[in-house]
Parts: structure tokens; C-alpha cells; sequence
């Protein structure tokens, strides 16, 4: 086995008993970087040398015969819109292309705790505003499993690093499906936790009261080890939750006997694929076989998620990204005859045009006038769809949908952008309820990934863990290597 | 020319006195070396969140507890959305439908009349930072520099309902209020440090009118005498516009100090639209009833309590009093003095006399003052007991404003002991008495004015410190 393809609990594992050292697997990452990264462009910086320092120091440390925690000299990566202190954090937008943060976020202080290992920052679309990494200004990344696809996004980058054997484990934002969308299109573990579990302090926001940082791994006990190290409350995130922290990989227990999983008729609509229908149908019959109830049920706002979606998360950015103004940071336009001017050209120069176009939307939805008809309205759909949910819950364990109408596609299908936002039709609501949820593995179409997303209660994690392991264990999808690199 | 009534309303913004800023953990000292007193926070770097500082609440709670304001149980914050270089985020975390205090009231008197002035509500903000331009104005620099030391300091804003009818009405609010923002200790009310601002709408209608008439905003009020000069020179603009057949456009003006005049800054129609919509990255902050009473009962003394407290005390006038507690300071420098003062009256007159005459002179404030209260009572008893006369009380009140000496050691430095011994003032009387029997004379006739040029003329040889009750008594008594 290739140690670019090894988990980071097998990592571990692996370190932990003196197999190889940290140093011997953050070069064999580097080393498949090397080799594919040119195909996959997965990156927007690479740190090799603090990369490598780290995996000394935690090499010494296992030497000296100290017990490290389970991501200790395990390499990951970081979407670039997560503040490193020292490493450049660009959104993928011009904008910040140079920008060097003074801070960590709050993840990151976490994690490096933990004595993990960055190997670098991945690409995004611009600000995380898109689905496919193609608005990123540094280029569009591209899906291991079928080059002339997209990953996926916004967190496209660190999807296809997992499914290029580019790292070990990833972080992704997840506002309107970031996270599970690109981990369903790539063959990835995607976990978006609920709404305050994961500070956002230091994650560039795009849509306050939506984002959510949360990994992108090979399988559920990644996913579970990731969130026990970034989670908790944080003094810097006011919307963190105050609650008691479990061990996630408590829940990992092959065993859903007795859930009662809920498949709403919504997500299954003439939208869906009928192929990646019947992956997900598919998924429902192995979950009853292994003692799970399906339960049909309605969320019956779920066809309003998208609209109300890009009317509040527009608003926010708009207001979000307006510190962007060539002042103290990023992007300066130096030609300018009035500071005015200045701000004005240097966003110009500096946005792309989805990050514009969402700007202007929200910035419309905002204006005396239209506040009431739009945001004020959006916010009252936004309690009705939370509602579907908390009834829906009074019946239900767990929710089983597709985590994309749709698998992965070719660049050259270029779309308009309301088809691409219909592409978050089966995320988005589960951000605008603040739940958590988790795309898993559940087949292929065409030699294409598809993903099932499990949604779960308000702070129970713990339940679409234990689905999304068990279903796991019983299939072997997650396995599945890209055929990438002379790999297969 | 016909009458008009004008119509006038505040917007005052106080900084609040808290160590730390309002949504983060920088120190908000004033005079800081620029940009020291930052972090990712306040300078708005990517991905920083804003955490709410309880201690504005708490702040904010006693103020308006101290305006006699309903605190609203639920708190929210919104954003104000504008792009301007001093604000690293291009919007303020305000609060807009939500203030934390409505309906209160300040009651002022001016010329004996009383008044009762209306708050309309009072909300928490964040400040901005401060641009330095190269030039006089961000338009004509070449170039501007920003210090985000006050980027985040926090901010009450105070909204007064139009219910001021001239500029002395609005000095009369806005030295009451400053007086309560100071005894709660909520904000150092430094007006040229812009702790303490001052925003003045301002309108005219004819008198019998129904409807209020368009109303200008001025801006850039610094000082008591900018607002009162801001106010009569607009209300001129605004009678002359009507008197020449126009209108009076709603808009922004700024007050020039140095030249004393508004000017025109930006009009309704390029009024920003602010674009207000609540802040995610804060939760609501419930006020309970426990909270409240708790800042109730901690309230300090308040200016018309304290002057109550005065006339009933010491028996001062209730003028005197007013004058005495409209500064927090000065009253607590009373306080101290009395304590050791036998004639409370004679302190009183003393700050409001020589010593505020003295401040205003020099341009200084009573805390600054170097003579201690201990001092400025010790002079009063000195009066009091007949060692000084009121005339040397001054001479010695000089000499102390010199440095921190005590009165009683200055009178022996200075040799200016009252006389008092019956010898020594006989012996004054009877030289004086030889030295002018024309005056004698003209007293036994019948002129009793004599007797005033007798008294000089011994006070004259006494180098000022016979005391003058027996110097009148003995005089009277040689005459008889």
C-alpha cells in the first residue's frame, strides 16, 4: 500500500508502532504532489519546509517515547480561506492574493496543538462562492477521478487532494453544501458540523450566520477524529456553543438497528439524476437490511431553501467582503485620484464576477425598500424550513438524501449560474437550519463518485456518524482510489 | 420680518469609559501611539469575529437608568453598512430597531424656567478610527494616514426629541447631560478629545405653524460655545433663505469653528443608505430584571440629588447649588472641602467666585486645580476666626495658587496676621485721631462719613491688618 493512500487513523497506527516516521510520510505526500498535482492543482500554496520541521519535531517526539494525539505528524491541508498565521491565506481571489494573516483561526491554533502537519493551502472558488472551483482567480482544480471534470465546491481543493492522494485529511467551509457537495463528486467522507459546534474565528467569511468549517477525509473515523481536535467553544466565535465536547469516535459503532432514517420526497424529485437515485435508493435498502426503519417523510418548504438562500447569504457577504478595500490589506490599486476611487478600483480589480455578482445581490436585497420584501422574508422561510426539520426529527433518527442531484461534470458544460446554484438544491437547507451533515460514499455512475448525505438533530453528530460508519463497514466504495498518477 | 420658532434636537456621542474596547480585548486609552491598540478584531482582518464586551451593557443600562429610560429586555446588534477608510470593516455594528434604552428625559431650567427635555432612545455602537490627512480635508490630501487605535471603542449614541426651542435650551440639555454622564462614570465627557460629541438638527417654522420645518443635521459641534454659536448662526441661515422666498433643503452641514459658519457637507438625495440588516456574528443579550435592579441600586449620586442634598446640608442657595453640581468635579471638591470648612456658604463662594474665575482664565479644569480643598477651607476659616480679612483672604488665595502651600503657613510667610491686640490697634487709633482733628470735628458735627476716612487712615498705618470690627469699635468709643 501506498502511504499517499493510508488514512490518518492507519497513519497513526503507523507512527504510533515505528512503521515510518512522520518525515518518511510527509515527504511521501510531497512526493505524490510532485507527481500530480500538475493534473489535479489541488493547491494554492504548498509549505514544505515548516511541513517537514514539523514532522521532525513530531519524530522526536515519538522517539523520546511521548504519546501524541491521533493527528500528531499527520499531513493535512487547509482551504485557503482559513487564516494561517504567517501562510498565505488568498481565498483564491485576487483580492488577497499576497495577503500574509497576523492570526490563526481558531482551528488551526487547535490543530496545531495536536502537532498535525499542514502541507499547504487548497483552492476554492473565489470566497467560496461557487460550486465548482472554477470562479478560483488561480484556476480551477480538477476532479482525480476524471480530469476534465470539476471537484466540486467550493472546497474543491481539499476534496481532490483526499481523492488524489494529495494529503491525509482536509479542512473545507461549508455555507450552502462547500464541504459534502465537492466530497460527494470527488468519492470523499464530507462532514458540515452543526451551526457554533466549530469556532469560525479565522474562516474568511462568506455568510455568517450559515459557514461552517468542517473535514474532508477518506472515511467516517477521519471525519469523527478531525472534529474531536477543531470543535469546542471558543471566547473568539460568539455563535460557538457553549456544550460538552464528546469523544466523536465513541459514536463509531457498526450498529444501526432500530434508526429510524427519514427519506424526504423532496430530495428525490424529476431533478435528480436517476442514476444517482438509484445509488442513494440503493443505500436506504442496505441500511433496512442492517436493521434501520425508512421512514418517508416531507420537508415541504425545501423548494424555497434555494431562493431564500441567495438572498441571505448575498446580504451577508455583501457586507462581509466590504472590508476588502485596498486599505489596510490586499489588493491596492495605486493610480487612484481619491481614496474613494481607491476602494472603488482596487474591489474592482480585485473581485472576480460571481464574488461581484453576489455582492450586488446582496447589496440590492439590503436597500431601503427592498429590505422587507427580500431579506426580511428570506428570514421568515429560513424559520419555516428549520421548522420541516424539527418536525421531521419527531419521527426520524436521521435524514437520507443525495448530497447532489447530479455527479461531477465537464468544464465544458458550462452552465449559468442558477443552474449551478440549483447544483446546492439537497445542502443548502440543511445549512439554513443550521443541522450537521455528512456526505458519504455510495457508488458510481459511470466511473463517477456518488455521495448519500446523512442530516442529523441540532449537535447530533453522533447519530449520522454511527449511519454513515456502519454503512461504511458494510460497503467499500470509500476504498476506491482515483485512477490518477499511474495509480491503477 | 415674521416670527419663527426653532425647533432643535441632539444626537450625542459618548465614549464609554470601559478598559477594554467593545468587541475586543484592546485597551482604549486616548494618546495611545497610533495603531498599538489594535488586533485582528478591530482592524478588521479576514476571518475575525466581534465578541461583545458586557461591561457596554453594564454602561449602557446605568446611563440610561440615569435618564430616566426604559432598558429593553431584549438586545440586538445590526450592521450599518458605508464605506469610509476610517472603519476597517465598511460597516459599524450598531443597533438600529433595537436601542437598549427608550423613552427618558433630562429637565433643564433656563432663566428660572423649568423645562422637561425628551430622549427619544439611546443604542450601543462601535467608534471608528481616526484619518490623519496630509492636507485639510480627505479630499484635498495627498495623502491620509489611519490610527484604528479608537476603531471599536465603544459608543453610546443618545437621541434627544426635537423639544429645544433655542441655543440655550440645547446648552442647558447638553451641560445637564454631560453632568449625569459624568456622575454615573460612564464616559470622561473630554469634548475636545472627542470623548464626548455633539451632532445638532436644526429647523425653523413660523410661529402658529403645525408642522415642523425642514431640518439641517450639523455636524463637528466640539465645544459648549461651538454648539450655541452652530445653533444661532444656522437658525440666521435659515431665516434668511425663507426670507428670500426659498427653502430649506434637508441636509448634512458642518460647523467652522474658525470661521463660524455651517457649510454645506452632503444632501438628502446623497445620504447613504446604510442598509441595515441584523448581526450574525453576535447573539442577542437578554436584559433581566435582576440586572437592572442591580444597576439601579448601584447608581451614584445624580446632579439634582446631589444639589437637593446641598441646599438642605449647607443652606446654599439653590442657584449656587446648580452651578455647584453641574460639574461632577467641582462638586466633589465642595464635598471635601466642607468637611473641614465652618462656613459652607464662604467655600461655595469662593469656587464659584475667584476660583472659576481663575479656571476659566487659565483655561483649566477643576481637577487640575492646584490648590486642595483641605487649603481652600483653611482659607475660608481664616476669614472666618478674624486672622485674615477678606481683602488679605485674596492676597494669600494668590500667593496659594503659586504652589501647594498651606494658608495658614503663607499668613506667617507673608506677615499678614489680623491684629487684634487692643494695644497695638489703640495705639493706630490715637495717632490717627492727632493726625486729622478736621475729621474729628466734622464727625462730632454731625457727618458721619468722617468716620470711614478714619478707619482707611488706620487701617493705612496697620499695613491692612488691624482687624477692622474693633478698629470701629475702639474708634467709636475715643469719639464718644
Amino acid at each position: 500500500m501506498n502511504l499517499f493512500e493510508l488514512t490518518a487513523h492507519e497513519a497513526h497506527e503507523k507512527l504510533v508502532k515505528k512503521e515510518v516516521s512522520s518525515v518518511e510520510l510527509t515527504k511521501a505526500l510531497f512526493d505524490r504532489i510532485d507527481k500530480v498535482e500538475k493534473d489535479v492543482r489541488a493547491y494554492v500554496t504548498l509549505d514544505r519546509e515548516n511541513a517537514l520541521a514539523q514532522a521532525k519535531k513530531v519524530d522526536d517526539l515519538l522517539a523520546a517515547g511521548k504519546a501524541v494525539p491521533a493527528l500528531a505528524g499527520v499531513p493535512g491541508a487547509i482551504k485557503d480561506n482559513i487564516s494561517t498565521l504567517g501562510l498565505r491565506t488568498t481565498c483564491s481571489s485576487k483580492i488577497l492574493e499576497n495577503f500574509i494573516p497576523i492570526y490563526d483561526a481558531h482551528v488551526i491554533a487547535n490543530l496545531r496543538k495536536d502537532e498535525t502537519i499542514f502541507l499547504g493551502k487548497t483552492n476554492l472558488d473565489e470566497f467560496a462562492m461557487g460550486s465548482t472551483t472554477e470562479t478560483s482567480y488561480f484556476g480551477a482544480s480538477h476532479n482525480p477521478w476524471k480530469l476534465d471534470c470539476v471537484p466540486g465546491g467550493s472546497s474543491g481543493g481539499s476534496a481532490a487532494a483526499i481523492a488524489a492522494g494529495e494529503a491525509v485529511w482536509t479542512l473545507g467551509s461549508d455555507t450552502g453544501g462547500s464541504i459534502r457537495q465537492p466530497a460527494s463528486f470527488c468519492g470523499c467522507v464530507g462532514l458540515k458540523p452543526t451551526y457554533g459546534r466549530v469556532s469560525r474565528y479565522g474562516c474568511v467569511a462568506f455568510a455568517s450566520s450559515l459557514d461552517q468549517i468542517g473535514p474532508i477525509t477518506r472515511d467516517v473515523t477521519d471525519a469523527a477524529l478531525v472534529l474531536n481536535t477543531i470543535c469546542g467553544k471558543d471566547v473568539h466565535d460568539a455563535t460557538s456553543l457553549d456544550v460538552e465536547v464528546p469523544d466523536f469516535t465513541k459514536a463509531l459503532v457498526a450498529d444501526v438497528k432500530g434508526m429510524k432514517i427519514g427519506l424526504p420526497k423532496e430530495y428525490f424529485s424529476e431533478g435528480v439524476d436517476p442514476k444517482v437515485k438509484d445509488c442513494v435508493m440503493a443505500a436506504a435498502k442496505k441500511f433496512e437490511e442492517m436493521g434501520a426503519t425508512i421512514v418517508d417523510i416531507s420537508l415541504p418548504h425545501t423548494e424555497y431553501a434555494v431562493t431564500t438562500y441567495y438572498i441571505i447569504a448575498p446580504a451577508e457577504a455583501s457586507a462581509n467582503l466590504a472590508r476588502f478595500d485596498g486599505v489596510r490589506y490586499g489588493h491596492r490599486n495605486m493610480e487612484a485620484a481619491s481614496a474613494p476611487e481607491m476602494t472603488a478600483i482596487s474591489r474592482t480589480e480585485g473581485f472576480g464576477a460571481e464574488v461581484r455578482r453576489r455582492i450586488m445581490l446582496g447589496t440590492y436585497v439590503l436597500s431601503s425598500g427592498y429590505y422587507d420584501a427580500y431579506y426580511n422574508k428570506a428570514m421568515q422561510v429560513r424559520t419555516l424550513i428549520r421548522r420541516d426539520f424539527e418536525d421531521a426529527f419527531k419521527k426520524v433518527d436521521v435524514i437520507l438524501t443525495p448530497t447532489c442531484p447530479v455527479t461531477t461534470f465537464s468544464y465544458s458544460d458550462k452552465m449559468d449560474p442558477l443552474s449551478i446554484y440549483m447544483l446546492d438544491v439537497s445542502t443548502i437547507p440543511v445549512n439554513m437550519a443550521g443541522l450537521p451533515g455528512i456526505s458519504v460514499p455510495c457508488g458510481f455512475v459511470d466511473g463517477k463518485p456518488v455521495g448519500l448525505q446523512l442530516i442529523g438533530k441540532v449537535l447530533d453528530e453522533n447519530s449520522i456518524l454511527r449511519a454513515a460508519f456502519t454503512y461504511e463497514q458494510a460497503t467499500d466504495f470509500h476504498k476506491q482510489f482515483a485512477p490518477l498518477g499511474g495509480n491503477k | 420680518m415674521a416670527k419663527y420658532i426653532t425647533v432643535i434636537g441632539l444626537e450625542v456621542h459618548a465614549e464609554l469609559k470601559t478598559k477594554s474596547k467593545a468587541f475586543c480585548s484592546c485597551s482604549t486609552e486616548f494618546g495611545a501611539t497610533p495603531n498599538t491598540h489594535v488586533c485582528p478584531v478591530c482592524l478588521g482582518m479576514p476571518g475575525a469575529l466581534p465578541v461583545l464586551n458586557k461591561q457596554v451593557v453594564e454602561f449602557a443600562i446605568r446611563a440610561g437608568l440615569a435618564l430616566n429610560c426604559e432598558i429593553q429586555k431584549f438586545n440586538k446588534f445590526d450592521r450599518k453598512n458605508y464605506f469610509y477608510p476610517d472603519l476597517a470593516k465598511n460597516y459599524q455594528i450598531s443597533q438600529w430597531e433595537e436601542p437598549i434604552c427608550l423613552k427618558g428625559h433630562i429637565d433643564i431650567n433656563v432663566n428660572g424656567e423649568e423645562k422637561r427635555i425628551g430622549i427619544t432612545r439611546i443604542h450601543m455602537e462601535e467608534d471608528a478610527g481616526k484619518l490623519v490627512h496630509s492636507g485639510a480635508t480627505i479630499s484635498t490630501s495627498d495623502s491620509s494616514a489611519v490610527d484604528y487605535n479608537r476603531a471599536g471603542v465603544p459608543l453610546i449614541e443618545i437621541v434627544s426629541e426635537p423639544d429645544m426651542r433655542s441655543a440655550e435650551e440645547a446648552r442647558a440639555y447638553m451641560e445637564n447631560l454631560k453632568a449625569i454622564l459624568e456622575y454615573t462614570d460612564v464616559c470622561d465627557c473630554k469634548m475636545q478629545e472627542g470623548s464626548l460629541r455633539c451632532d445638532a438638527n436644526i429647523s425653523i417654522m413660523p410661529e402658529g405653524a403645525k408642522e415642523f420645518g425642514t431640518r439641517a443635521e450639523i455636524k463637528n459641534l466640539n465645544s459648549f460655545k461651538a454648539l450655541v454659536r452652530a445653533i444661532e448662526y444656522e437658525v440666521e441661515r435659515q431665516k434668511e433663505v425663507i426670507e428670500d422666498g426659498g427653502h430649506v433643503v434637508q441636509e448634512t452641514r458642518t460647523w467652522d469653528d474658525a470661521k463660524g459658519v455651517t457649510l454645506s457637507m452632503r444632501s438628502k438625495e446623497e445620504a447613504h443608505d446604510y442598509r441595515y440588516f441584523p448581526e450574525p456574528d453576535l447573539v442577542p443579550v437578554e436584559i433581566d430584571d435582576a440586572w437592572i435592579n442591580r444597576v439601579k441600586s448601584e447608581l451614584p449620586e445624580l446632579p439634582v440629588q446631589r444639589q437637593a442634598r446641598l441646599m438642605e446640608q449647607f443652606g446654599l442657595p439653590s442657584y449656587d447649588a446648580g452651578l455647584l453640581v453641574s460639574s461632577k468635579a467641582m462638586a466633589e471638591y465642595f464635598d471635601k472641602a466642607v468637611k473641614t470648612a465652618k462656613d459652607a456658604k464662604a467655600v461655595s463662594n469662593w469656587l464659584l467666585g475667584d476660583v472659576s474665575a481663575w479656571l476659566n482664565n487659565e483655561n483649566k479644569e477643576i481637577g487640575d486645580f492646584v490648590v486642595i480643598p483641605e487649603h481652600l477651607a483653611e482659607l475660608t476659616n481664616l476669614v472666618k476666626d478674624g486672622v485674615l480679612s477678606s481683602k488679605l483672604a485674596k492676597k494669600v488665595f494668590a500667593e496659594m495658587l503659586k504652589g501647594n502651600k498651606a494658608p495658614k503657613d503663607l499668613v506667617k510667610e507673608l506677615g499678614l496676621e489680623q491684629v487684634s491686640d487692643t494695644g497695638a490697634i489703640e495705639k493706630f487709633v490715637d495717632e490717627a485721631l492727632a493726625e486729622n482733628p478736621q475729621s474729628v470735628a466734622d464727625y462730632k458735627a454731625g457727618k458721619d462719613k468722617a468716620i470711614g476716612f478714619l478707619v482707611g487712615q488706620i487701617m493705612k498705618k496697620s499695613k491692612g491688618k488691624a482687624n477692622p470690627g474693633m478698629v470701629q469699635q475702639l474708634l467709636k468709643q475715643k469719639l464718644q
